[in-house]
């Protein structure tokens, strides 16, 4: 089974069952834990950055602290979120607790470490811990006579639908100053907050504060932040002709491709990056035994998808800061 | 905010301890007994987050020899120094990715 004869910890993927590699080199994975070793080793790569998607690679590194920048990633930093609203009124069929809950969910655009912690509740909101806004709507009859025989809501009703534009920002203290307008507020605009028909009106103060993920998970700074282990395919037994194609459909697009030699069509291992590892190659008793699937253990993948606050890359550096700043403070108690 | 404390057992045995991380869980928990107990003079490492509902973590430590808070010690220098690490070679990589390539946002 020890076809990859390499210094790399790889699990080779069996039809039923999932088998170590033995590597030829002592590996990182049965290394003692050394830091002077993990400086030597250990390799990022960033591979994609755009938008608010960030795609790294960590070479060379335990699974625990994969594992522990993952959870810090998620629930341990903060962002700022809709916490308290303060109902006027509502006469919309939406209820008040349900609304509450929906605000509370749009992400706010808000850098997170210019603001404190909200450490008491009976204070008033000030400038450092607190954002305000307001939400002011009223649906009425639209009197614009031109639209008349429409039977659309937008043309006979005004403001029949509530949006995440129509929460304006109020600043606070020295916030007017401290930040520009498009700093703050929500960051998608056309989020459905409600649905209205004349006669219904929402007046709403909304206040956000800083918090973690581990509060809630309105908190938590990224969408999704996962990882996982670099596939590798091997071909061990040329595949040939219609049996290429197959072998092709077996794998995600990009995976496999089709070579011609002469007048033979042979199938290639292009990128098995963006494989997902499926099992489909097991359907067909020909081609199972012409690939070995792999993954390499110590070849993290991360993917951080931010919320769009904090770009992905000013996430995963908050995150290692804060588990520093955690041994550092607790390193502090323990010696005092 | 995070208090470690030293729970009753074995008050006159510094070699093993167990301590109590206040509003501490898995993430600090894992990450600390994976690097402790890869230490030579290390018998015992290990964690526990004894009721979910009750925000707290037991770390123990056994010693062959030493003390176990010494072994914590280290073990919070080490996680720093990881840190450190990581952020030293993660800016590095950030910096000359961004030179080559233009960061949409």
């Amino acid at each position: 089974m020890n076809t990859f004869n390499d210094e790399k910890p790889r699990v080779i993927m069996t039809e039923h069952k999932i088998v170590n590699n033995n590597p030829t080199a002592p590996t990182v994975l049965d290394d003692q834990f050394d830091v002077k070793k993990f400086k030597k080793i250990f390799r990022i790569v960033i591979v994609r950055y755009e938008n608010n998607e960030m795609e790294f690679d960590m070479i060379g590194i335990h699974p625990f602290l994969a594992n522990t920048f993952r959870r810090l990633i998620i629930s341990d930093v903060p962002s700022m979120a809709i916490e308290k609203v303060h109902i006027l009124n509502n006469t919309s069929i939406i209820q008040d607790e349900v609304l509450a809950h929906r605000l509370g969910l749009i992400p706010l655009r808000a850098d997170p470490r210019l603001f404190e912690y909200k450490a008491d509740w009976s204070t008033p909101p000030n400038e450092k811990d607190t954002l305000e806004f307001e939400l002011k709507i009223k649906c009425s009859n639209n009197k614009d006579s031109s639209k008349k025989e429409s039977s659309r809501a937008e043309d006979i009703y005004k403001n029949p639908n509530v949006y995440s534009k129509h929460i304006k920002w109020v600043p606070i203290g020295n916030q007017k100053k401290k930040f520009k307008d498009v700093e703050v507020g929500p960051i998608h605009p056309d989020i459905l907050i409600s649905k209205m028909r004349p006669g219904h009106e929402l007046d709403l103060k909304l206040f956000a504060v800083k918090s973690n993920g581990k509060d809630h998970a309105k908190f938590s700074p990224v969408a999704t932040a996962f990882y996982r282990l670099l596939p590798e395919i091997k071909i061990v037994k040329p595949v040939e002709g219609e049996a290429a194609y197959r072998l092709q459909q077996c794998f995600s697009p990009g995976v496999i491709g089709v070579r011609s030699e002469g007048d033979k069509k042979l199938a290639v291992v292009k990128d098995a990056r963006y494989d997902t590892s499926s099992r489909n190659i097991f359907r067909y008793d020909d081609l199972k035994d012409a690939v070995v699937m792999s993954k390499i253990q110590d070849h993290f993948i991360f993917t951080i998808e931010s919320v769009g606050a904090m770009q992905p890359d000013v996430i995963f550096k908050e995150a290692i800061t804060l588990l520093k700043e955690k041994c550092l403070s607790l390193l502090n108690e323990l010696n005092s | 905010m995070p208090v470690a404390q030293l729970a009753g057992s074995g008050t006159t045995n510094e070699a093993s301890k167990t301590f109590v991380f206040q509003s501490e869980g898995h993430t600090l928990g894992n990450a600390l007994r994976c690097i402790i107990s890869n230490y030579p003079d290390v018998q015992f490492c290990g964690y526990t987050v004894p009721h979910p509902a009750e925000n707290k973590m037991h770390f123990r430590i056994q010693m062959y020899n030493g003390k176990a808070i010494d072994a914590l010690k280290r073990g919070l220098e080490d996680l720093v120094k990881v840190c450190d690490i990581t952020l030293e070679k993660f800016d590095a990589e950030f910096q000359s990715f961004t030179e080559n390539h233009t960061v949409q946002n």
